[in-house]
């Protein structure tokens, strides 16, 4: 077989979603975003959703989603986005509307919007990045930085009695009423992703069925601010990271157990 | 004509809505309006004011120095409202609880038992449509019909049932004022 | 027959913005202007006209509901007090920035800090200079009746759609808790989906037939950031050109203009009327408008008059506006009370004999 037979379209065994543009992404090589940019494409346009989705982007590594997703997107202050989902969907409750948000937009300084968007119970999907610390700033301690983790900003290592604990924000939201839907999940192996695609496909839908607010914790790497290759940074998730925010689901409303 | 009213006493007193009773009643008989509050959660069971312009041209300044007339229901309000009637205005005052008379030669004053009546009726209440009634008897701003379709106005309609009793105050009110000065 | 209502401020501006077809509110309680999302919340009218009105969890939430709600087209605004605006200037920069039009509503009361719930006039730097950072202005209205609280609404609505920017309802707390006599605007039905579409081409509609919209007020270039902020000088230019609105009386003979704003303009006209009467040939000049600012009207004023003095419920600020316009032609002068205390007109025309009328 020749390249001229490998690229006729009939050979063809994978294509990169329409949703996602061309544009070369900014995102280190081994960085989770790509991946799950690509996921909420892909549920996307498998939805067949594209011209009812609007995005909300955040400050951070992820502030410019915009360029890759192609669909609607306004990008929000700091921590904010969660107050403008809701607007968005309020005012137009047939869309499907989401977040997508790291750990210091979401859990720091996006605290209040955070939790009271989802007490509310607002038809918005939040998808929620997990990597213990701010790349975008160049790795600062982050709400969900794990003890004893070195950060530009707890050079020594995250001490608890003096920067407190790493913030299971998404087993707070699971307590919440509001919430239909919060999963825990990873992207940094085949099988991973396939789940952490249905769960953001079960979040969109949610959104456009109003059945309340649906979180997805991505715990990810940051190798680039953890200092460590991509690999090693996936084995270092693994051992320390999932034993402080566990995969799963923490809650769904639509089953009768859930584990809390 | 424009009257500059101002209404001063503890909250709690019924002083606003008097206020706005008297608004609406000039309100129906065509009559510019400003009414403006001492405002704020705070004024609950401290000094409550308001001002009552009624006017038949454009009303200027809702923050007055002096007033035409100023009814006052309790001491700390006399002691703030006596010095800021007009020469030749009128000063009105319920008597309980005020340890002094008015002092001001150059003003007309009146004293109405108000707190007395409403207690001897039985209607604590009906206070303010006590005074409101003294008032209109010496200085009659607005129609009293007009002054019972602004009480309707004003009243939640679960409390319409309660218009007759405030009818029979006003009416009552209008006997007991007396000239003082 | 218009029907006439008696009501507070506050009120004016809630039954104004459902009657204008305002599609969203969202606010947080701060004494003296929580009667606007009582009412709202009072009237329901998300039964009748289909509006949204929401209590956020803080001023911050509130600001940021309004960028989503107009980053969508759709016609929604916020109120606060003074504190409450403050918290709001990160997302009104946000807000000029990305081009986005809606209204706040601002009912000052006395500060710096908590302060007191007394009317106040000292956010008026905040409001005309730009309170958030960045180089940008806001649309800022000044009414001194609840008829205005009410007309002013639908106005900065209509400004904010035309020039597609924020504006701002700058009021206090005597305007807001007053009643008086009002004419409310017609009732004008919400837009349709279709109708935000054709006004707003570049809202968050969804991706149907076109490019991707983005709601954005970031560039990381330094010269994509110049040309938006060049962008927006050309359009506050236009605004400039076109918005200066102001009310005169008595200016055309005057020998002295007082000027002010909102509740002070109304004790200003009393101010005029016992001048008069002393024989003091006294104007008052009354920004409705104080961004874009009446200057040249003033500047057209300090060439036939003795001198000016602005009367403010503040330290002195829109004073410095008037002396910009005047330029040192004629004297301008100060007069004001703070943290909530009112001037009365009385002790006000003892200061203009004291510092003007020489």
């Amino acid at each position: 077989m020749t390249a001229k037979d490998i690229i006729k379209p009939e050979n063809l065994v994978y294509t990169k979603t329409k949703i996602m543009t061309d544009t070369p992404m900014h995102y280190c090589p081994g960085c989770s975003h790509g991946v799950i940019h690509k996921l909420i494409s892909e549920a996307i346009e498998e939805m067949g959703i594209q011209d009812k989705t609007i995005g909300v982007a955040p400050v951070g590594c992820a502030v410019f989603a915009y360029n890759y997703i192609d669909i609607d997107f306004q990008e929000a202050a700091h921590g904010r986005a969660p107050a403008i989902a809701t607007a968005i969907k309020r005012l137009q409750p047939d869309k499907c509307v989401f977040t997508y948000q790291g750990d210091g937009d979401l859990a720091a300084i996006g605290t209040a919007e955070t939790i009271h968007a989802c007490n509310r119970g607002e038809n918005i999907a939040i998808f929620f990045v997990n990597n213990a610390i701010y790349g975008m700033t160049g790795g600062q301690m982050a709400p969900t930085t794990l003890e004893g983790m070195k950060t530009a900003t707890c050079p020594y290592g995250r001490n608890t009695d003096l920067y407190g604990f790493p913030l299971k924000i998404s087993n707070l939201l699971a307590e919440l009423d509001g919430t239909c839907y919060v999963t825990r999940q990873s992207v940094h192996k085949v099988a991973n992703i396939v789940r952490a695609k249905k769960a953001i496909k079960k979040a969109l839908q949610n959104s456009m069925d109003g059945k309340g607010t649906s979180v997805v914790e991505f715990v990810s790497t940051c190798n680039s601010g953890w200092k460590m290759s991509p690999h090693k940074a996936n084995l270092w998730m693994e051992e320390n990271m999932f034993a402080k925010y566990p995969l799963g689901d923490l809650k769904d409303t639509e089953k009768k157990h859930y584990e809390k | 004509m424009k009257t500059e009213i101002i209404i001063a006493g503890f909250g709690g007193q019924g002083v606003l809505s008097m206020g706005k009773i008297l608004a609406y009643a000039g309100l129906l008989q065509g009559k510019e309006i400003t009414w403006m509050p001492a405002y704020g959660p705070e004024q609950r069971g401290g000094t409550a004011n308001v001002t009552v312009i009624l006017s038949d041209e454009r009303i200027s300044s809702p923050i007055l120095q002096q007033f035409d007339i100023v009814v006052v229901l309790n001491q700390p309000s006399m002691d703030k409202f006596e010095p800021r009637v007009k020469a030749g205005g009128i000063l009105l005052y319920d008597s309980n609880g005020m340890t002094r008379k008015p002092k001001r030669k150059d003003i007309s004053v009146y004293r109405i038992d108000a707190t007395d009546m409403a207690t001897e009726m039985n209607a604590p209440k009906t206070f303010n449509m006590l005074v409101l009634g003294g008032l209109l008897t010496v200085a009659p701003v607005v129609a009293v019909e007009d002054v019972m379709s602004g009480l309707k106005k004003t009243l939640p309609e679960r409390h319409h049932h309660l218009l007759p009793a405030n009818e029979a105050a006003l009416r009552k009110g209008m006997e007991i004022i007396e000239k003082e000065n | 027959m218009e029907e006439i209502k008696l009501m507070k401020g506050n009120e004016a501006i809630a039954h104004a913005a459902i009657r204008c077809g305002c599609d969203g509110y969202f606010g947080y309680p701060i004494t003296p202007q929580s009667e606007v999302m009582e009412t709202l919340m009072k009237e329901k009218p998300w039964e009748t006209t289909g509006m949204v009105v929401l209590q956020a969890e803080s001023e911050l939430a509130a600001i940021n509901m309004v960028y989503g709600g107009a980053g969508c087209g759709k016609k929604v605004f916020t109120s606060s007090s003074s504190p409450g605006v403050s918290l709001k200037q990160e997302g009104i920069s946000y807000i000029a920035c990305a081009e986005l039009p809606c209204l706040i509503v601002n009912v000052m009361r006395g500060g710096p800090g908590l302060g007191t719930i007394q009317p106040s006039q000292a956010d008026y730097f905040q409001a005309v200079k730009g309170g958030g950072h960045g180089d940008y202005r806001l649309i800022v209205l000044a009414p001194s009746s609840v008829q205005e609280m009410a007309d002013f609404t639908v106005l900065a609505f209509d400004l904010a759609f035309k020039y597609n920017t924020p504006s701002m309802l700058l009021a206090d707390g005597i305007i807001g808790q007053m009643m008086e006599k009002v004419v409310l605007p017609p009732f004008v039905p919400r837009r349709t989906d279709e109708e935000v579409r054709n006004q707003c081409p570049w809202a968050t509609t969804g991706k149907v037939g076109r490019k991707s919209n983005v709601i954005t007020s970031l560039a990381l270039e330094a010269e994509v950031m110049q040309e938006t902020n060049l962008r927006l000088q050309r359009k506050y230019a236009q605004i400039v050109e076109h918005e200066v609105r102001f009310e005169e009386v008595q200016c055309d003979d005057a020998d002295y203009i007082l000027v002010a704003f909102g509740s002070c303009a109304r004790i200003g006209e009393k101010v005029v009327e016992l001048a008069r009467n002393e024989g003091i040939k006294l104007g008052l000049l009354r920004p409705i408008t104080l961004w874009p600012f009446p200057t040249k009207e003033i500047q057209r004023l300090a060439k036939q008059v003795k001198g000016f003095m602005s009367l403010e419920l503040s330290v002195g600020q829109m004073v410095e506006d008037v002396r910009l316009a005047v330029n040192g032609l004629v004297p301008v002068e100060f007069y004001g009370r703070q943290g909530g205390v009112v001037p009365l007109a009385e002790e006000t025309l003892v200061a203009l004999k004291q510092k003007l009328v020489k």
